[in-house]
């Protein structure tokens, strides 16, 4: 129990630090690829303590409700996930979180922000089943919904669950707002809706959402480690490859519009993931 | 042990006596008497019964199964007179043959001298099904007192028969106290005609074209449902089981298969499954409050009541399969649907539709565990959904429109009607409200059973998430500096909004109550075993319960001093008013918000084609493998 | 130093002009001149913004509009003038419909003179106003002690 509050609370800490290095190096790596220096890999770093010293503006006066129960959420979520708890509830309290930022950016009533929550809500719908799809995977392969139980089978997930992996790989993308689906806003400037979502966030509004957003890339990641979690090192190896294929598709693809993401997605869920999750049930011989 | 009787008493009583009474200043206490007698009613069973598996009442069956028979006969005959007065004879050959086919199945059951002992029994299943009929019932009941007036107002036109509303919808409750405490099958069949009736009435009680052309195709297509029921019910007879249904249950024997098919079906139409869909989209034409009653958290939970009684029947049978997944398909296609429609009764009735077809999925297997979740889903489905058609009836008041477009900025304009509707769609989606507690628990149920039924779980209910969250975004996206609109709201509409905005809260922050002690027995006793949710996930949902109640708090905070409001980014355009902008030549044009609707992607009759031809084929399947 | 100096987000915005600037403005983020080196990026917001940099000079249609935009940066942030028409009007100085400079306008805390402004001119002008910033950022912060 100590270990799991330990994993817990690590988690709230170090995800941040983490996510922004990460993050650093991806724009670092991301600037190498189209011939660039880039910027030093603390830049998300200054970044952020640039926005919390900026003069507080917005639309209207309650928009910090909406950001605070997005970072909130997404603290709970991966808490929860490396507590070692329940998948389903890891993935509930993630869409509880992402619900909040799309209501923060209706609330904003804003053009751009409205078309940009309108997108992520349809991304969120594009990549929801893959995400409950993996936790079903997870448990006909170990029995159990708990991250502890899961990552403590002596046998990797990776093994049984190939087609759920490349579909959650696929959906990666979306979370992390990479091309060619980063419809509903981009870490790229210059988006056709300008910043989507996140227009009307500003200063420390918008430093939270980033703070989120490093909490739920290490969440996302740590999924996939749990395919391999009997091999610490090649799990590692294995996240650091999934993440860095991420980063050169997203330097290497354009945005697609959000009718194809939906149907790719779904598709990938149906062919991937159902059909995986079919073959193993009956493959293991029904109840786990 | 007189409650049960006073359960179904009073409210007949209370009936007979507003229609008695006509048009009078006497009936809006009557009604709200009568609405808290059965709910304090319902109560006290609900808590007394918990210390008890069984309740049986032995009253002697021979005495009331002629009563029953005529009063069926009277009601076909009544049925069949309208029809024919409407020039709806398919109706009137359904009313016809509903009705013969009950007075032979009545003759049938006294010739064979089936005596079930105690024709009624109120279990853990009964208590909470009662508990939502009498206390959602009675709340409903009182908004609709505020709502018919209001809704009178609205419609001049039409002769005020406001007795006969009242009548007809506590006959309904009457009944439907009849239909879940019934252990015996003709007692059943007969509760389970009066609730159609009551609601074919109600349906066409704004007496337009539209109305009474839905009423009768509810009409048609639950006739169609009652006969598959009375079939079932002579096919018991013809191979020499019980009517009890206590004993078809724990008897497991094979016999009773297909005429539990049969009933299961008779469910299917009650609780508007795929094919039977229709009727229920169709019935939204009532008045709200019939919506949120009827169509919403009792009539329709009827349906899947008698699925879940039966379920131990179709365990691990390819007829429960083929049950779940009629259920199934129907959650993913009006989940997908729901998302096209910017009617707000139009969404709340897919929904609806999807979330019993969630719980007839669950019924269908006839597990333990997922039996446990679809009574919470039974539970948590029926509060929220009955919140959410009584706020929005009130909110269609307000602005003479339940076009979900027109409700931007609800927030502002009328905020307690808006955080009524916010927290009924947040219980119908969000962590960790109720309906979320119960697709985990179905989810985790599911798996176990069957892998192809969660796929269709997990899709649908990525539907549901972007329909619900848009509408919650169209009600919070104001502009700054809209005022509050004066509401002219009757009382009692507000404070019933208000009961059961808290109803949902505490719903949820008391499930682990609600599981333990009134889930687990029935289970228990029905299966043996129950569904374990460990105490950890327990204290999770109740921290995420207690953040989301935290959260407001940080409005105190306005942004500090320093906070400036600037305009929304629009190019630097709108520089004369934040929602106007300065277009070519000068030109002012005014901004406007959309929420997708993706209907050209997700056409309704598209979608439903599909959905009838898979469910018929299901159906059919249905048949074959229970024979 | 402070972070302002080490993450200056930028909005470009161009008034009227031929467009020689904009494209200026644009090759600075390409790989030869790489701003992002120093932490900038183009955000095209100006809620993201720091600082403004604004091409070509002021009309009557366009004055209204960049004073929206300035009013929609948050504080502190600086304008940055790209070329002699942003700075004076340049050519189009004595045009029917010229107001004139950005300068007319807002406040303008940096000049970048050249037509077209060279790439090197324009970054200059940025890391200038990168300094201006982070004078503004002391200032504001010290009014607020004071107040």
């Amino acid at each position: 129990m100590t270990r799991n509050f330990l994993a817990g609370f690590a988690y709230l800490l170090l995800a941040p630090v983490i996510g922004a290095v990460l993050a650093g190096i991806d724009r670092r790596i991301t600037a190498r690829m189209q011939g660039r220096r880039g910027p030093p890999i603390l830049q998300p770093i200054y970044d952020l303590f640039k926005l919390l010293q900026k003069e507080p503006i917005g639309v209207r006066r309650t928009g910090h409700f909406f950001v605070f129960g997005h970072l909130i959420f997404m603290m709970a979520a991966g808490f929860e996930f490396f507590f070692g708890g329940d998948l389903l509830i890891v993935i509930f309290a993630f869409a509880l979180s992402s619900v909040f930022l799309v209501l923060g950016a209706y609330a904003a009533h804003s053009p751009f922000s409205h078309i940009g929550a309108e997108r992520e809500l349809l991304q969120m719908m594009a990549a929801e089943p893959i995400l409950l799809l993996t936790a079903m995977g997870f448990y006909l392969a170990n029995g159990s919904f708990r991250v502890e139980q899961i990552s403590t089978h002596p046998v990797p997930a990776l093994y049984v669950l190939p087609g759920i992996f490349a579909a959650l790989a696929f959906i990666l993308t979306i979370k992390l707002r990479k091309s060619p689906f980063d419809l509903a806003t981009s870490h790229h400037a210059h988006q056709e809706i300008v910043k989507g979502l996140t227009t009307e966030f500003s200063g420390v509004s918008l430093a939270l959402v980033e703070i989120a957003h490093w909490y739920e890339t290490i969440m996302l990641l740590g999924l996939f480690y749990l395919f391999l979690a009997p091999y610490p090192v090649a799990a590692i190896l294995l996240v650091a490859v999934v993440y860095g294929l991420e980063i050169l598709l997203d330097n290497t693809s354009a945005r697609m519009k959000w009718q194809w993401a939906m149907k790719s997605s779904w598709t990938t869920a149906s062919i991937l993931g159902a059909i995986n999750l079919i073959v193993i049930y009956y493959w293991l011989g029904g109840q786990p | 042990m007189h409650v049960p009787l006073g359960l179904i008493l009073v409210p007949l009583i209370g009936a007979f006596v507003m229609l008695a009474l006509g048009l009078t200043k006497m009936r809006k206490p009557l009604v709200i008497a009568c609405s808290t007698v059965i709910g304090l009613g319902s109560l006290h069973l609900l808590f007394n019964q918990l210390h008890s598996e069984f309740l049986l009442m032995p009253i002697n069956e021979h005495d009331w199964l002629p009563v029953f028979g005529w009063l069926g006969l009277g009601i076909g005959v009544l049925l069949f007179i309208i029809s024919i007065r409407h020039r709806q004879y398919l109706a009137a050959i359904l009313a016809a043959t509903q009705a013969t086919l009950a007075w032979w199945a009545e003759h049938l059951t006294h010739i064979s001298e089936q005596v079930v002992p105690a024709p009624m029994v109120i279990d853990h299943l009964s208590t909470i099904m009662a508990a939502i009929v009498g206390l959602i019932g009675g709340l409903i009941c009182v908004h609709a007192v505020g709502y018919m007036k209001d809704w009178h107002e609205h419609h001049k036109n039409l002769p005020d028969r406001r007795n006969v509303f009242f009548f007809l919808l506590f006959i309904f409750l009457s009944s439907m106290f009849g239909l879940v405490f019934a252990n015996s099958l003709p007692w059943l069949v007969f509760f389970w005609e009066v609730t159609t009736i009551c609601s074919f009435f109600l349906i066409g009680y704004a007496r337009s074209d539209e109305a009474i052309k839905n009423s009768f195709l509810a009409l048609k297509l639950n006739l169609i449902g009652g006969i598959f029921m009375t079939l079932g019910w002579i096919l018991i007879i013809w191979r020499g089981g019980t009517l009890d249904m206590l004993q078809i249950v724990a008897s497991g024997d094979a016999l009773y298969l297909l005429p539990v098919a049969m009933i299961c079906v008779a469910g299917l139409v009650k609780s508007a499954q795929f094919p039977f869909s229709p009727w229920l989209l169709g019935a939204m034409v009532a008045p709200t409050p019939v919506s949120a009653m009827l169509h919403a958290s009792t009539m329709v939970k009827a349906g899947v009541y008698v699925i879940i009684r039966f379920a131990p029947v179709l365990q691990d049978t390819t007829a429960g399969l083929m049950i779940s997944l009629i259920g199934a398909t129907t959650f993913l296609l009006t989940s997908l649907i729901a998302i096209g429609q910017n009617n707000a009764k139009r969404v709340l009735a897919y929904s609806t539709i999807a979330n019993l077809g969630l719980i007839v999925t669950c019924a269908g297997t006839g597990q333990y565990n997922a039996i446990w979740a679809a009574i919470l889903l039974i539970i948590f489905h029926a509060v929220a959904k009955a919140l959410l058609f009584l706020a929005v009836g009130t909110v269609e008041h307000r602005l003479g429109s339940r076009d979900i477009e027109d409700m931007q900025g609800l927030i502002m304009r009328h905020p307690a009607l808006a955080v009524a509707m916010l927290v009924g769609i947040a219980g119908m989606f969000l962590a960790p409200f109720g309906l979320l507690i119960s697709k985990w628990a179905a989810l985790e149920a599911l798996i176990v059973v069957n892998p192809i039924l969660p796929i269709f779980v997990v899709f649908g209910s990525s539907a549901t998430l972007f329909f619900w969250a848009k509408w919650m975004g169209k009600i919070i996206g104001a502009e700054p500096g809209t005022r509050p609109v004066p509401d002219d709201t009757h009382s009692l509409e507000l404070i019933v909004l208000a009961v059961l905005t808290s109803m949902v809260i505490v719903c949820c922050a008391a499930f682990p109550w609600v599981a333990e002690m009134m889930i687990d027995p029935y289970v228990i006793s029905a299966y043996g075993r129950t569904m374990i949710i460990d105490r950890e996930t327990m204290v999770v949902m109740s921290i995420m319960l207690l953040l989301v109640a935290l959260l407001p708090l940080s409005l105190l905070y306005r942004g500090g001093e320093r906070f400036r409001r600037v305009a929304p980014y629009l190019a630097g355009a709108n520089y004369e008013h934040p929602y106007r902008f300065t277009g070519s030549a000068g030109k002012e044009y005014s901004m406007g918000f959309k929420n997708y609707y993706l209907a050209e992607y997700l056409p309704e009759a598209g979608i439903c084609r599909w959905g009838y031809l898979a469910s018929l084929t299901l159906l059919l399947v249905l048949m074959v493998v229970a024979l | 130093m402070s972070f302002f100096t080490k993450s200056p987000w930028i909005v470009h915005y161009d008034g009227a002009s031929c467009n020689g600037c904009d494209i200026e403005v644009l090759a600075c983020l390409t790989p030869r001149y790489d701003v992002e080196r120093f932490g900038c990026i183009n955000t095209g917001n100006p809620k993201h913004a720091d600082i403004l940099l604004i091409t070509g000079y002021i009309n009557e249609q366009s004055e209204p509009v960049v004073r929206a935009i300035y009013e929609q940066m948050a504080d502190p942030k600086v304008v940055v003038a790209i070329g002699i028409c942003a700075t004076s009007g340049g050519i189009f100085k004595d045009c029917y419909n010229t107001k004139g400079g950005v300068d007319t306008v807002i406040p303008v805390d940096v000049y970048v003179p050249g037509c077209a402004a060279r790439p090197e001119s324009i970054i200059d002008g940025v890391v200038k106003g990168i300094a201006i910033l982070d004078q503004k950022r002391k200032t504001l912060k010290e009014s607020r002690k004071a107040s």
